[in-house]
């Protein structure tokens, strides 16, 4: 008898809805998570897998060393490498270095095989095209990645060195 | 000649240049409440609404008019075309002619109707006619499911509000919208308005106004899940521009309605200095807007009602509420001699 009466009162007095308006209110002036993306953007982690790059030392030579372990353990198979020949110093270098990003997984197990840190996943996810065929990078593209990221990517690997 | 001009065209021309205003005034607002109400929707739901379209979006609502407007108007193969161009407009136009009645402030409507409220109740009856029409031209079996929810929810819910026009009619003994405000003016101020008074009739004619106008959580007519868009799920282009813009203008109106029936209209909230210096139209602005704020909070907290809950709030909990109100306020007149003085105009 009590509980309809007290059920009767509160549907009468519409005492649910009132609640959830001033619970609704507190939603309203409540700060928005929303990020207003191209615009705002949010923080990434120095192990942020993204577009690939190719990094050379700081005199300018290029890193990689033509040992294709990045292609051998690359479980899409994106990669396709071509060596050189010996050369006087006694280094190989690639001769032909592409990525097919349209297989990649973004795994980062290409830079986790690398044993010169030469080929790096940066932290670069902005790179859309509108012909599949950009999507075929070459070594000059991946070297040139390298060059315009390297600051980045220096300072990525070096935060995430200790983990490694 | 002049006589003929000052009898026959003056006051033709005084009209149409009125409902001009009124009209081009009235769909600005409709877009700026738009958009107004996305916001609402969208804070509620910790997002930030449009907010690209000029500053802070203010523009939204004028890009999506052009985007109606330039689409292409796609007419269904089963179509009764004629019905389905005109359905509509009439919906439109409809929605559109009881803001002639509305008196923003003290004189500024378009006609000062002795009969206001019988106008309002007939003119909002008609609007079920445009809904119907297009849902059935449309020769869509979710068009028509739509339309008939549609209809059996308006018709229901519009003999409550006729039983919460008519006690407020009691208290104030005219059907003139002008002269309801005017009777509301008390030493009282905001508490002299009839939303004390009538409390359980204001929450009455909220709820209903909510069903009538379709607006969650009554929105069953287009239930999102199930007829994506319910009568209107076969328009396109400028003719759903033209059914969404009718609904828009029906709540502003229903906004309104709300304002001089329960929160005084253009009085200020109470009648001393500060606040007798804010125009008339100001107050009533600001009313509507808060009512509106309020539709717009509903529709972000409430879930939707099942059509059986919703065809049980609306015979068996709201009407007999109003008619009881109706009998009690009627007796507590009669009893206490508390007839409204009418001025016999």
């Amino acid at each position: 008898m009590m509980a309809t009466i007290k059920q009767t009162i509160n549907s009468l007095f519409l005492r649910e809805f009132v609640s959830a308006f001033f619970l609704t209110m507190r939603y309203f002036f409540t700060a928005k998570p929303t990020i207003n993306y191209p615009f705002e953007k949010g923080p990434l982690s120095p192990r942020f897998r993204g577009e690939h790059a190719l990094r050379r030392y700081p005199n300018g030579q290029e890193r990689c060393i033509a040992c294709k372990l990045c292609e051998a353990i690359c479980p899409a198979q994106a990669i396709t490498i071509e060596a050189g020949p010996r050369r006087n110093d006694g280094t190989r270098r690639t001769t032909r270095y592409d990525i097919d990003m349209t297989k990649c997984i973004y795994c980062g197990f290409c830079q986790e095989a690398c044993p010169v840190e030469a080929i790096v996943e940066g932290p670069n996810f902005e790179y859309a095209t509108e012909t599949r065929e950009e999507l075929f990078y070459d070594k000059d593209k991946l070297l040139e990645n390298g060059d315009k990221w390297e600051q980045q990517l220096a300072k990525n690997i070096e935060l995430d060195a200790p983990y490694r | 000649m002049v006589e003929y001009f000052l009898t026959h065209i003056w006051p033709i021309l005084s009209i149409f240049v009125h409902s001009l205003a009124v009209l081009v005034l009235l769909l600005v607002a409709v877009a700026f409440l738009l958009l107004l109400d996305r916001k609402i929707w969208a804070a509620v739901q910790l997002r930030r609404g449009p907010n690209v379209v000029g500053p802070f979006g203010l523009l939204q609502s004028f890009a999506d008019l052009l985007k109606f407007v330039f689409k292409e108007v796609i007419i269904p193969s089963g179509a009764n075309k004629f019905i389905f161009i005109i359905a509509p407009f009439v919906t439109c136009t409809l929605a559109l002619a009881v803001w002639a009645i509305v008196p923003i402030s003290e004189g500024w409507e378009v006609a000062n109707l002795n009969l206001g409220i019988l106008y309002v109740f007939a003119i909002s009856s008609l609007g079920v006619y445009g809904i119907i029409m297009g849902g059935w031209a449309s020769n869509s079996k979710y068009a028509f499911l739509g339309a008939m929810r549609s209809t059996a929810q308006m018709v229901s819910y519009e003999v409550s509000i006729g039983f919460v026009l008519i006690t407020v009619l009691l208290v104030t003994g005219t059907l003139n919208l002008t002269e309801i405000v005017n009777a509301q003016k008390s030493e009282y101020g905001m508490f002299g308005w009839y939303w004390l008074m009538l409390f359980p009739m204001f929450v009455v004619f909220f709820i209903s106004a909510l069903a009538e106008t379709n607006r969650p959580p009554f929105d069953l007519p287009e239930a999102e899940s199930e007829l994506v868009a319910g009568f209107m799920i076969e328009y396109s282009s400028t003719p759903y521009l033209l059914y969404m813009l009718g609904e828009y203008v029906s709540i502003t109106f229903m906004c309104a309605l709300t304002t001089i029936l329960f929160l005084g209209g253009w009085l200020p909230i109470f009648d001393i200095a500060p606040f007798t210096w804010i125009p008339g139209f100001v107050w009533f602005i600001l009313k509507s807007v808060g009512v509106f704020f309020m539709f717009g909070m509903v529709k972000a907290f409430v879930p939707r009602y099942r059509y059986d809950q919703l065809m049980r709030l609306g015979w068996k909990v709201l009407l007999p509420i109003s008619m009881a109100m109706v009998v009690i306020v009627a007796t507590v007149i009669f009893a206490f001699d508390l007839y409204p003085n009418v001025a016999t105009a």
